[in-house]
């Protein structure tokens, strides 16, 4: 009982948009998905949405594929801002919930709840267009979670929100995924994929590079990440053989290193030429994973 | 069905409670009102603002049996306006003309072969009425008194001014014959200009609406709830429901200004408009052909309207629909006096002037019940071709954002919506 891809390719002409894709999302997981821009990332969504059809390949979602019978099922948040700008709030709320299957007022209570969980209640009858971009991705957030949806995807759910309110977001994405719903969802923003995602894949040019569990993604990658404090100059150690590269930091370096092996090494030259505060191994971040695999190419 | 409920009656909703909505409907029907009773208020405003002085005509009459006749005829004609002879010379009636203390003033005399010769002055040329009551009677006086110079009786008289009767008729068999032709004319004329008003209007909303979903991007969401195909007919449907219920509204106010008014040009204009012997099959007509040249138009016009990703674009889009009704227009209006022209029957077969065309026909002729059905028939095929292509268009066209470079765009559009 999931959400399975299975080797879907998309052609545009010429242009391959998603080539052998493969994933399968849990239910109660969140998956996520990381891409350059034009990576490939909106066509998958809208594959899986089914306003797509893909070439080759299968997507079922609990065994069946999907379309507009599943729709209540589903919430959909798209990457740019999806609502009337002249309707009010409360009105396109209601529209866009009873479209999804729901009872007028069903949906009524829900946006209340909705609304209120927001700190957004003054705006209901507000036209959306006289919201700031904030609070318009808010409302846009919660045409998608309303109708209480089993399957989630959210392209760029945290774009144009302030940190308090992308904190607000995460929890409450967070009960979704608690409460059971399969959630898939990209974002450019490392941080946020490393805080919520068991699971994820980077796709570059419809090409999946990376794919697996979190902590899978990190260890295949064997490179790791080096801090050291110290008080003297630290960029010399950067000539040793399997050091990838060394960023200054303020009260020190990070050295990014081939293997955990060369850490011994850094530790012994830095001792040599002084006393040193900090040495930490650390694990690479999702960060440094993707400008690698993904910058690389474009290089 | 449930989807398509909820996207039809948000089309109609929404467009209803618009301000603009409202306000052009409110406007539009007081202005079928004032129309309608035009006549009564200039006549009461003329009433309020007319003074005394110029319900009075000054006459210089140098043989001074004229003005006696003036006297008596314009009394009995139970004219407001009073003949007064004035024994003062021209520069000093001028000179009270320009001074605003009289209105105008009147010589008369007789020239050389009795003949009345007559100059009217006012401050403005273009001054019509009096001057045009005072030459009517001024022409009767004369007639009257060279009458009784030949002694002619007053019989006489009239039977040498007895008018002939003339008369013209058709020896075609559909033709309606002139008197019928001109009672039709105002009817035809009015619901055509509803129809081609009405097309122009509501397909310029509907690709605006689709344009609008698609640049807010409120589209994407709308079609993964709803297939593209059921959206668009239910937009279609819904404005085009807005748009009856409009002429609905514009109707009634008619009806009833029409009722209520007691001016004389109202009835002249009902009776010009063969309102009074309004024939059932026309209005049938007309709203038969106002709903299928709208969904010919209105199909047209969601399919160019999903091609185009901003509002700004939608008057180039829809420029072909535009020059379609216009051209359309013309034809019949040109078709309006000739209506047995060979070219307006060709184009009455044709899809999309065959809306105006054919109605203009079936107004004025006693066509034989296939051909308006033939035309009915082969715009209920367009219609259909035209929503089958135009959802297929549609599907993909949704989807696609960019500039639009139009044809090139149908086809990419069909291959998007295919896959």
């Amino acid at each position: 009982m999931a959400l399975i891809i299975e080797n879907v390719t998309k052609r545009f002409g010429e242009v391959t948009a998603v080539d052998e894709l493969t994933l399968s999302v849990d239910e109660g997981t969140m998956y996520g998905f990381l891409g350059a821009n034009g990576a490939g990332k909106t066509t998958t969504f809208r594959m899986i949405l089914g306003l797509l059809n893909a070439d080759e390949g299968r997507i079922t979602w609990n065994n069946k594929p999907i379309g507009y019978e599943t729709s209540p099922e589903i919430g959909y948040l798209p990457e740019e801002r999806g609502l009337y700008p002249k309707m009010k709030v409360e009105e396109q709320l209601i529209f866009l919930g009873r479209l999804r299957g729901m009872k007028k007022n069903d949906a009524k209570m829900s946006l209340k709840k909705w609304l209120e969980r927001m700190e957004i209640s003054h705006y209901a009858n507000k036209k959306v267009e006289e919201l700031s971009k904030g609070n318009q991705q808010k409302i846009q957030v919660i045409a998608s979670l309303m109708h209480n949806p089993r399957l989630l995807i959210l392209d760029e759910p945290f774009s144009g929100l302030d940190p308090v309110n992308v904190e607000m977001l995460k929890e409450a994405i967070l009960e979704f995924r608690n409460d059971g719903a399969t959630i898939v969802f990209s974002s450019h923003r490392m941080d946020h994929v490393e805080e919520l995602c068991e699971q994820l894949s980077i796709i570059d040019h419809g090409k999946q590079i990376v794919s697996g569990t979190l902590r899978d993604v990190k260890r295949s990658f064997g490179k790791q990440n080096i801090r050291i404090h110290s008080d003297f100059d630290l960029s010399r150690l950067g000539n040793i053989a399997g050091v990838n590269s060394v960023v200054k930091s303020i009260e020190g370096a990070v050295y990014q290193v081939e293997s955990e092996s060369i850490a011994d090494k850094l530790l012994n030259a830095a001792l040599e030429m002084g006393p040193i505060r900090h040495f930490s191994i650390e694990e690479p971040s999702l960060q440094d994973i993707f400008i690698e695999k993904v910058g690389k190419k474009h290089a | 069905m449930r989807e398509f409920m909820i996207i039809f009656k948000q089309a109609f909703v929404t467009k209803a409670k618009t301000k603009s909505f409202i306000v052009i409907t409110a406007i539009m029907m007081a202005s079928v009102f004032l129309f309608a009773n035009l006549p009564t208020i200039i006549d009461s405003v003329k009433n309020v603002t007319k003074s005394d002085s110029e319900n009075v005509l000054y006459v210089i009459d140098e043989s001074s049996v004229i003005v006696d006749q003036l006297v008596t005829k314009f009394a009995s004609n139970e004219s407001e306006i009073i003949i007064k002879e004035s024994k003062d010379s021209e520069e000093i009636l001028t000179e009270q003309v320009k001074e605003g203390e009289i209105n105008s003033f009147l010589m008369v005399a007789f020239d050389d072969e009795n003949s009345i010769q007559a100059t009217y002055k006012s401050m403005d040329l273009m001054e019509f009425n009096l001057p045009m009551m005072v030459e009517d009677v001024l022409q009767l006086i004369q007639t009257e008194m060279k009458a009784d110079n030949l002694s002619l009786s007053g019989e006489e008289l009239q039977t040498l001014f007895a008018p002939i009767n003339f008369n013209q008729d058709s020896v075609s068999a559909s033709a309606k014959s002139e008197e019928e032709l001109n009672q039709a004319r105002g009817l035809v004329y009015v619901l055509m200009f509803l129809i081609y008003f009405a097309v122009i209007l509501y397909s310029t909303m509907i690709a605006t609406e689709v344009a609008t979903e698609k640049s807010s991007r409120v589209m994407e969401i709308l079609i993964s709830s709803v297939s593209p195909v059921k959206h668009m007919f239910a937009k279609v449907l819904g404005i085009g429901s807005l748009g009856l219920f409009q002429m609905l509204l514009f109707g009634v106010a008619g009806f009833i200004a029409i009722q209520t008014t007691s001016s004389d040009m109202a009835e002249g204009a009902s009776s010009f408009l063969g309102f009074s012997d309004m024939k059932v099959t026309t209005i049938i007509y007309a709203v038969v052909f106002f709903l299928l040249g709208y969904f010919l138009y209105a199909t047209l016009a969601a399919l160019l309207g999903s091609l185009v990703s901003r509002t700004e674009d939608v008057q180039q889009a829809i420029m072909p629909i535009m020059i379609l009704v216009i051209v359309a227009f013309m034809i019949a209006v040109t078709g309006l006096s000739n209506p047995d022209m060979a070219y307006v029957k060709y184009t009455s077969f044709i899809p999309f002037f065959a809306p105006l065309v054919m109605f203009l026909r079936v107004g004025m002729l006693d066509l034989p019940l296939w051909e308006p059905l033939l035309s009915i028939g082969i715009m209920l095929l367009t219609i259909f071709i035209l929503g089958w292509f135009g959802a297929r268009v549609y599907r993909g066209g949704v989807l696609m954002y960019g500039p639009s470079k139009s044809l090139k765009d149908i086809k990419k559009a069909i291959q998007l919506g295919k896959e």
